[in-house]
């Protein structure tokens, strides 16, 4: 071989690195078409597709169709599930992902896995545990038929099967970060005479404020779009245990296709609300 | 205000970190906790903190039992290795918080607080960046605003966990005279962990060695470069040639002055200036060969190789001013006499 070195263009250095990291156009230009068109085929289209029957029949059938009393019932009842569920699941996220990152106790990996669970399971199934437990032939079940309390096919069977879905969205977001923060900061802010409680105000939430606010806004958009596991508890009454989710599924079973369609928006529409909220949340964590 | 240890013990599972700890210090004292990664150091700064706790003995400080006391009622000052500056506030408010946090009958006002934490960031020679926020500053600079932070809150001891690990040599110079200076300024009782003798030698107006959980010696740091309490001391502080006794030419030995032992030690330290050169002029009996030499600023360092079966392969390293190497005129492959004016004897 022709040993002699040559001197190097740095010219040609640089155009040989660009080779290196880019593939050649036509290999650039399919897997773009594949992820727009993509995309466009399973997201784009179909949530247009929302819009179009919900409006099909006229703004006036969309609104008519918005202000049923069933429907106004179940926004009602998703908006009471979400906002019983979000405060709960923010206070626990913070307390598991505190617990976790903060102390060493025996069983810490297996609550950190436990933590997913709901992750993991199907929420059917989540659902159902529910109904072995408090359905009428579940374990508390004859407990509280005596007592007359009505958990399974009841509001308060809906709070627990969003409840357990949701719990994870805060904690999961928390743990890492904290992680990685360590806790020399609040250890510095405990020498300087802070009580704990202090220093988890001053020091440890702005730490931890936007990755917070990131879990929150998931755990909402779920508690709020939560289907299988509500569908099992809630047992379909219409005006009383339908959540938004539920009520597009009778309105649809029902051929009232601009009630279902028109429901499916305001979802369609929280999604897009989320989305927004979540970039812009990622933007403000990327430039601290 | 003095700090009192008494058998302090902490295990971690089956290690034990810290066996039967005790020390004094005296008010107004700088004192250097000094010893290898993993001896410990650190752990016994924490547990006089009250970060950790001991799981035996106590912990007095100025004479008042703080054991059972919250590291939050304990009065300290700390100053960690990487600054532990709060990264969502300013530098003003960072020196602030120990202030604001007090309970409200004892919280001075916005106006004495502002006047104060001006006047601690002059001290740290650091009030123009009182609007910054940490991440815009360098590593010297935070561990100033740290140490501002910390002293803030007037405490009765400060504590610093190697407050000059994570900085450049060059910063870390500085700032050792930095902290010795403020040190005579503001007389505070200072304990400072390091594993870097050379910073504990300089900075410090007492050493205390550890190893292995214990105390190996507490002094003075000429007291300990000069009358080390033990062979791990002699070889952590400062450089040092060992001659295990056993092991060594009985005639070689006797030319380099190490025969009869002036103890009844069989191992002997030899600091590589207590190591005189000459340039040998019975070539055949020369205890030592010069291989090599290099540049330490005003001193040279000498790389001796021992003539005959002499123990160790390992050379022997002698230290001598600039000036006296050049009148020995000696170059490499030179056979040179030996004396040794001093050693340390260890069983």
């Amino acid at each position: 071989m022709n040993a002699v070195t040559q001197p190097i263009n740095p010219a040609k250095l640089v155009a040989r690195q660009q080779l290196a990291l880019q593939d050649p156009d036509w290999v650039r230009w399919t897997l773009i078409a594949i992820a727009i068109g993509f995309i466009s085929l399973f997201i784009c289209l179909p949530l247009g597709l929302v819009i179009f029957q919900a409006f099909s029949k006229g703004v006036a059938a969309y609104w008519s169709a918005l202000s049923q009393d069933d429907t106004i019932a179940a926004i009602n009842l998703t908006l009471l599930t979400a906002l019983v569920t979000v405060p709960l699941n923010t206070v626990f996220g913070v307390t598991a992902a505190w617990a976790i990152t903060r102390f060493d106790f025996k069983g810490k990996s297996l609550l950190t896995t436990l933590i997913d669970l709901p992750f993991s399971v199907s929420p059917v199934i989540s659902g159902f545990i529910f109904v072995l437990l408090f359905g009428a032939e579940g374990w508390f079940g004859e407990w509280l038929i005596v007592h007359d309390i009505k958990i399974i096919f009841a509001v308060p069977g809906i709070i627990l099967a969003t409840l357990f879905i949701t719990f994870p969205f805060v904690a999961r977001q928390l743990i890492p970060l904290m992680q990685e923060m360590g806790n020399q900061e609040e250890e510095a802010a405990l020498s300087l005479g802070a009580s704990g409680w202090q220093t988890f105000w001053a020091v440890t939430i702005p730490n931890i404020k936007w990755a917070l606010l990131y879990g929150v806004l998931l755990c909402n958009a779920r508690a709020m779009g939560e289907f299988g596991a509500v569908s099992v508890v809630s047992g379909h009454i219409r005006g009383l245990t339908n959540t938004l989710p539920l009520h597009v599924e009778v309105n649809y079973n029902d051929y009232d296709v601009v009630g279902a369609f028109a429901s499916a928006s305001i979802l369609a529409g929280l999604a897009i609300v989320t989305l927004i909220l979540k970039t812009a949340l990622e933007w403000k964590q990327g430039n601290r | 205000m003095s700090i009192l240890l008494s058998d302090i013990s902490k295990n971690f599972g089956t290690f034990a970190a810290l066996d039967h700890i005790n020390l004094e210090v005296p008010e107004g004292e700088l004192v250097a906790l000094l010893g290898p990664s993993g001896c410990g150091k650190t752990t016994l700064l924490r547990i006089i903190a009250g970060l950790e706790h001991a799981d035996k003995g106590r912990v007095l400080i100025n004479e008042e039992d703080k054991t059972d006391q919250n590291v939050s009622q304990r009065g300290i000052g700390f100053v960690f290795q990487h600054y532990a500056l709060f990264r969502h506030m300013t530098v003003f408010e960072n020196v602030a918080f120990g202030l604001r946090v007090k309970p409200r009958r004892d919280r001075p006002s916005n106006d004495i607080i502002a006047k104060k934490v001006h006047a601690l960031l002059e001290l740290v020679q650091l009030d123009w960046l009182n609007d910054r926020y940490p991440d815009q500053l360098s590593g010297g600079q935070r561990q100033r605003i740290a140490l501002a932070r910390a002293l803030a809150v007037e405490p009765s001891v400060l504590l610093l966990d190697e407050p000059f690990g994570a900085l450049d040599a060059s910063v870390r110079k500085d700032l050792r005279q930095w902290l010795r200076n403020l040190h005579h300024e503001l007389n505070v009782t200072s304990i400072f962990v390091t594993h870097d003798q050379e910073e504990a030698m300089e900075v410090a107006s007492q050493v205390v060695v550890l190893n292995h959980g214990r105390i190996e010696q507490q002094g003075s740091p000429s007291d300990i470069y000069d009358h080390p309490a033990n062979a791990f001391v002699s070889r952590f502080i400062g450089q040092t040639n060992v001659f295990d006794l056993d092991k060594h030419d009985a005639d070689w030995l006797q030319t380099a002055g190490l025969l009869p032992p002036h103890s009844d030690g069989k191992i002997a330290h030899v600091r590589p200036h207590d190591i005189l050169i000459e340039k040998s002029t019975a070539d055949q009996a020369a205890p030592a060969t010069l291989k090599d030499w290099q540049h330490l600023g005003a001193l040279i360092r000498l790389e001796l190789v021992k003539n005959g079966s002499n123990g160790s392969a390992a050379p022997v390293f002698a230290e001598m001013p600039n000036d006296q190497f050049k009148q020995l005129n000696l170059n490499r492959g030179d056979k040179v006499d030996l004396k040794i004016r001093q050693a340390h004897w260890f069983h």
